[in-house]
């Protein structure tokens, strides 16, 4: 019970250090909000399984400049994005847009469903027609009897 | 037919794309800006720090502007490739200064004011060419990143072919191996000089 009180203590703590740690650059709540959740939905091409936002790499921070400024001198949500694709390509969107070249993007893992349902059923069909369920005859069902009703040897 | 044959060729399908996928260098992300104008800027060049120059200097000349720092431990492997590339051929080579100071994770460029960090980039970039061999026509500062970010720089060094209307043709990531010169960046240049 101790231990668990202080892990959760030493949690607490780990957050509120995180906390302390971005609030230099809290100048203006609404920008940083704006500018975390820009940040959040772009891909830092350095270490690119991270958000801009979470980065620490130096051309995140950079980028995470460029961006404040550009949502101080009053830039849509739209038109930052703009500025980043515009230089870095589709692939800084972890949504990229719906076209031509991403049709199979969007659409290849349901379409993969779909022909794996597809080959499921048929295969069950067609097995199920494999199937001999005629019933045994008299015979065969006594066979059946005798073999099941043999009874096992003590151990 | 062989009840394992399908799952076979599942299987030999999935390695396909895994040996493709695989091999493809994730580093190599299409830039979109290849086919449109280079940016333009204006920024003090290394050798006479009291000039600028600009993109629209170089129009009607086919060049190459590549994305160098003295910080970068891949611009050391490509940099005898540039020294070759500048000897054998008339390539208009021109260097583009990325964060010199501040991209340097060894220094604190926090603690310099502009002045300060200006002249330290200058003589950093200044000695090291005098050292490794300058193969550029000439460098220019880009002190705190931004033009590279408007070329949509993200990992140094790259090199940008741009053509005699100012159009970006060819976008190379990563250092240039004699490889990539000879068989991509040799014939694209041979085409747009036409």
């Amino acid at each position: 019970m101790r231990l668990w009180l202080m892990l959760f203590l030493l949690a607490l703590s780990a957050v509120s250090l995180q906390a302390r740690e971005a609030a230099p650059l809290a100048q203006d709540e609404a920008t940083e909000k704006r500018l975390v959740a820009i940040s959040s939905e772009l891909r830092c091409l350095v270490c690119q399984n991270e958000s801009l936002s979470g980065s620490h790499a130096d051309l995140a921070n950079d980028l995470r400049r460029e961006i404040r400024t550009l949502i101080q001198e009053g830039k849509s949500d739209a038109e930052i994005m703009d500025f980043m694709v515009s230089r870095y390509g589709d692939f800084v969107r972890y949504r990229p847009p719906l076209k031509g070249t991403t049709l199979l993007l969007w659409f290849g893992p349901g379409l993969l469903l779909v022909g794996g349902l597809v080959t499921l059923v048929l295969y069950l069909r067609r097995r199920n027609k494999a199937i001999n369920d005629s019933p045994l005859s008299a015979e065969e069902q006594q066979q059946a009897e005798r073999l099941l009703n043999v009874k096992e040897p003590q151990k | 037919m062989n009840r394992f044959l399908w799952p076979l060729i599942g299987f030999a399908v999935l390695v396909a794309l895994l040996a493709v996928g695989l091999n493809l260098n994730p580093r190599d992300v299409p830039s979109p800006l290849v086919g449109k104008p280079a940016p333009l800027f204006s920024l003090a060049r290394l050798d006479a720090p009291d000039q600028n120059f600009s993109p629209q200097d170089m129009l009607g000349k086919v060049w190459l502007l590549n994305v160098w720092s003295t910080w970068c431990v891949s611009c050391r492997q490509e940099h005898p490739v540039l020294v070759d590339m500048a000897k054998n051929n008339t390539v208009m080579l021109v260097g583009l200064n990325y964060k010199e100071v501040r991209g340097d994770g060894g220094l604190d460029a926090d603690k310099l004011d502009a002045a300060a960090e200006r002249k330290l980039a200058l003589e950093r970039s200044n000695a090291w060419l005098k050292q490794h061999g300058n193969p550029y026509r000439l460098s220019v500062l880009d002190l705190d990143g931004r033009v590279g970010i408007d070329y949509g720089v993200y990992g140094v060094p790259e090199t940008y072919v741009i053509d005699k209307s100012g159009i970006i043709r060819m976008k190379h990531t990563g250092p240039i191996s004699r490889d990539d010169f000879s068989g991509k960046i040799l014939p694209l240049l041979a085409e747009l000089s036409k």
